[in-house]
């Protein structure tokens, strides 16, 4: 029964790996770049909610709300100011620019609530699920990680797949310049998937914080890290891959804690990213690219 | 005169020149106690930060990948060093030959610690890579948080998570860190270190190795068609680049009196990446300067402990932009074109 | 004009066509039966061909017939599928690509590859790197040997950018020259290696009238002063019949025909492969 328990918690843990690994493979897909400050926008969106709930008193799905619309502007924000500019240079530069968005969300987040952790009052108000006579406990939190995963992933796939800005993210993340002469604004693709990316991190930053009541300023840049993680071991650009990804690494993850080590559970899920690096470099649902010689 | 006709060379021992020239004043004033207190407490460190500045510009400015672990190589250096001094001292009395025998052990164990990350890591490529050091630098810290090591009657004894206490001495106890027997380090083994680094990086950049790296740097297709092996020479920098923030790792450790594997964090990394940009990719002068700079600086003004990482974020993306940006490029060869013109009509003149 | 006295290519046993200078000697490369897919895609089928260690050898057909894709396999870029390369008698199969360069392949690329951050004489002498007898420890420590080593490579380099009318040019940065100027210091690069073949993937692209002119003295220059082969492709008709000995033309992976220039020019199968069966007819009936 443990080991259903522990499963359990892992497809819920998961789940909100997953939600955020979509932010990660959506932009790297489609404008080509490690978004290092993802994880930092879940942050900003817990915090966003935090004082919606603590402060104003809003009702939690309102408290999401603004959550959202707050990370949405500021990944638009980030991605105009801080990574259009650098669209034609190395990797390189992207990259260290990214942490240094990271680090500034990060700071700037310490400055304005401090570094005393916070008790992050949890937005799920249904009790919990007993099942066997007690012995195994389902939270309600997990039930609406999981739920609110499903959700995305299908409305996400529908919206790249039958939408004209989706198919647009689509033709851009296949060939930025084709699609470009092909009339598609290649600046507002991406602006829009780093919209959706960071609403999706708020939404993510939200059920994460209502899960473990921990609130502080380097919240997002650990659980970041792992998605993306999730997103490699998935296959980066693949949105069911992202799934597959997310829910095994969530997994592993509890799995690891409960049976291997407590201390080491951060060091076992980079393990997992450093393997599937080496062993599938492509992720498991992921294509091949090849550069051309 | 050979050294001198040659342009590299030239530059090699005008950096040179400046760094010694610069350390020996400082050195001096310090023997002369006219330092303030809290800026002498400071040499030690700079020399450490400019050390981790230089063996970081090896692999970000030189081999071009982005290493997001260095803290991870320091603390490997460091806990190494504490150990070997905790043990040697019953053997090796004075403290100079003590020192520089703990900073080879702890460069010697850091290099190897490189050598098995860059196996896996030296074969992903860009965004990869930086994630995959960053993921290495953590498990280094998570590791040596778990790690307990006695000294128990001359003899040492590992262990993971405390397991095996035999009443012995803790030199190493898990997250409370290492407790350093005595502390050791100087501002003139600080010098030697710079120096010795500095020499190492200049003379590798200057030499066959360096082409090879640079040239894998800047196109790995064309490197690898004239049979260049990629993997051989990415390690060599790697290593080097590993080796040298150990030995910083062992003179950071043993000149506090205890350390923690926190200390070695992600933001450790970080800074000394701030150290780089900010001196400028693959400008080892620049490192000397930013490293020195961005070490004293906190110090010196007050209450900007607070703000430090902030700062730091906004010089990294700025740094970043202003060099993306067209008409900054022009403005700086404006500059440097008018400086050239300006001094070579001085020594026309003359 | 460049060639006053075309050369005769004999017939080897297996279908393979040499100069009858090279006649007794073990071919440069012997390439049997080559071939590779790409997922369900044959990019190129059933390639034979055979190289004499002076023969100067073009690879023509139209875009996308898979010639780079020839290269790329000669280089070990991509492993075949099927088939295998005699390179001076050794199969290359499993090599890397360095490796292969090193027992002499040296290459240039379609889009120009050099270490563009590095100066033009750099570039070189990175070409040069295996032939620099100079120990990790020794650069080091900057020793003697260092300096011997280093000033040997440096005369070296400038003696082979004279070679090709560069030696002007030394301390540019390499991203910094003219179009041509990059293109011959690919060459340099790869003559650099000390290679028995030297492939050249459309030399000429981007240069105008004069400069391919130059470049078609130089090619036959490089043959007869290093006593190496050379094959390559392009795209421009006159370099191509005025210094090549033997030509094989590909399309769709598959080598339609092998020849003296002469015998291409005129080969129906090749006029149709460029120009159409319309084009072929409308040809004919002028001609």
């Amino acid at each position: 029964m443990a080991l259903l328990s522990n499963f359990i918690n892992g497809l819920g843990l998961g789940s909100i790996y997953a939600i955020i690994a979509l932010g990660y493979t959506m932009v790297y897909g489609i404008a080509k770049m490690l978004n290092f400050a993802h994880g930092d926008v879940i942050m900003v969106g817990a915090y966003v909610s935090f004082v919606s709930i603590a402060s104003l008193g809003t009702p939690p799905l309102l408290a999401l709300v603004m959550a959202m619309a707050v990370c949405t502007i500021l990944g638009v924000v980030i991605e105009r100011l801080a990574y259009r500019p650098l669209r034609a240079s190395a990797s390189l530069a992207v990259l260290i620019t990214a942490i240094g968005v990271s680090y500034l969300l990060q700071n700037a987040a310490l400055l304005i609530w401090t570094s005393n952790t916070k008790v992050y009052p949890s937005i799920v108000s249904f009790a919990p699920l007993h099942l066997f006579d007690g012995k195994l406990t389902i939270t309600g939190e997990m039930l609406i990680s999981v739920l609110t995963c499903i959700v995305i992933m299908v409305g996400l796939t529908l919206f790249t797949g039958k939408t004209k800005t989706g198919k647009a993210m689509r033709a851009v993340s296949e060939n930025r310049d084709a699609a470009e002469l092909m009339g598609i604004s290649v600046n507002r693709t991406i602006a829009i998937t780093f919209a959706i990316g960071s609403a999706l991190a708020a939404v993510a930053g939200v059920l994460f914080c209502s899960t473990y009541p921990v609130l502080n300023p380097t919240v997002g840049s650990i659980p970041g890290i792992k998605a993306f993680t999730a997103a490699v071991l998935g296959g980066i650009g693949s949105i069911p891959g992202t799934l597959v990804g997310g829910l095994l690494l969530g997994i592993i993850e509890i799995f690891g804690r409960a049976y291997i080590s407590q201390e080491l559970s951060n060091a076992i899920v980079f393990a997992v990213l450093i393997i599937i690096l080496l062993v599938k470099p492509n992720g498991l649902l992921g294509k091949k690219v090849n550069e051309k010689v | 005169m050979r050294l001198w006709k040659s342009k590299t060379s030239r530059q090699n021992l005008i950096t040179l020149a400046m760094v010694t020239v610069a350390f020996a004043v400082l050195f001096f004033l310090n023997e002369g106690k006219v330092l303030s207190r809290s800026f002498s407490g400071q040499l030690v460190p700079i020399c450490v930060y400019i050390v981790m500045a230089l063996s970081l510009n090896l692999t970000v400015g030189i081999l071009g990948e982005l290493s997001l672990g260095h803290a991870g190589f320091m603390s490997v250096g460091a806990f190494t060093g504490v150990v070997a001094v905790a043990y040697l001292q019953q053997y090796i009395t004075s403290p100079v030959p003590l020192m520089l025998v703990a900073m080879l052990i702890g460069g010697i164990m850091a290099g190897i610690a490189g050598f098995l990350i860059g196996i896996p890591v030296l074969r992903l490529r860009g965004d990869y890579l930086a994630i995959v050091t960053l993921a290495f630098g953590e498990i280094i810290r998570n590791i040596l948080e778990c790690l307990y090591v006695e000294l128990d009657g001359g003899a040492l004894r590992f262990s993971m998570f405390g397991s095996a206490d035999v009443g012995g001495n803790f030199i190493i106890s898990g997250p409370q860190g290492a407790s350093v027997p005595s502390k050791l380090s100087t501002f003139g083994l600080g010098i030697g270190l710079v120096l010795f680094a500095l020499i190492v990086i200049m003379n590798i950049v200057h030499s066959k190795e360096g082409r090879a790296v640079k040239a894998i740097r800047d196109n790995a297709i064309a490197a690898e068609s004239v049979g260049l092996n990629l993997t051989s020479y990415k390690m060599k920098a790697f290593v080097t680049s590993a080796i040298l923030a150990g030995m910083a790792g062992v003179l950071f450790a043993m000149n506090y009196s205890t350390v923690e594997a926190k200390k070695f964090n992600f933001n450790t990394s970080i800074s000394v990446l701030v150290m780089v940009v900010l001196g400028g990719m693959g400008n080892l002068r620049g490192s000397i300067i930013a490293a020195a700079l961005l070490t004293v600086l906190p110090e010196l003004l007050r209450g900007f402990d607070d703000y430090r990482m902030l700062i730091y974020a906004i010089v990294l993306i700025l740094v970043m932009l202003l060099n993306a940006n067209a008409r900054v490029k022009q403005i700086k060869l404006a500059c440097s074109q008018k400086l050239r013109s300006l001094f070579s009509r001085k020594e026309a003149s003359k | 004009m460049i060639q006053k006295n075309r050369t005769k290519l004999v017939p080897l046993p297996t279908d393979i066509l040499i100069p009858e200078r090279d006649i007794g000697k073990q071919p440069v490369l012997d390439i049997r039966n080559l071939g590779i897919d790409f997922g369900g895609l044959t990019a190129v089928d059933s390639f034979t061909l055979a190289i004499g260690p002076t023969e100067i050898a073009g690879l023509i057909g139209p875009n996308g017939a898979g010639k780079t894709t020839i290269f790329n396999l000669l280089t070990n870029v991509y492993q075949p599928t099927r088939g295998s390369i005699l390179l001076r008698g050794i199969d290359t199969k499993g090599m890397t690509t360095a490796q292969v360069n090193r027992l002499g392949i040296a290459r240039t690329f379609q889009n120009i590859r050099l270490f563009g951050g590095m100066s033009v004489i750099d570039n070189v002498k990175v070409g040069l790197h295996n032939s620099i007898k100079c120990s990790f420890a020794s650069s080091l420590l900057h020793t003697p040997g260092y300096y011997k080593a280093e000033k040997k490579a440096r005369e070296r380099c400038l003696e082979l950018l004279d070679f090709m009318g560069m030696a002007d040019m030394a301390q540019l940065r390499a991203d910094s020259l003219p179009y041509g100027a990059q293109r011959r210091l690919e060459i340099v690069r790869a003559l650099a290696t000390k290679p028995a073949i030297l492939l050249l993937d459309e030399p000429a692209a981007g240069m105008n009238p004069s400069e391919t002119a130059e470049l078609m003295e130089q090619i036959v220059r490089i043959r007869d002063t290093f006593q190496i082969a050379v094959m390559l492709i392009e795209h421009d008709m006159n370099l191509v019949m005025g210094v090549c000995e033997g030509i094989a033309v590909v399309n769709y992976g598959k080598i339609i025909a092998k020849g003296t220039p002469e015998q291409i020019c005129n080969d129906p199968v090749v006029i149709e492969a460029y120009l159409g069966k319309k084009g072929a007819a409308a040809h004919a009936a002028e001609g």
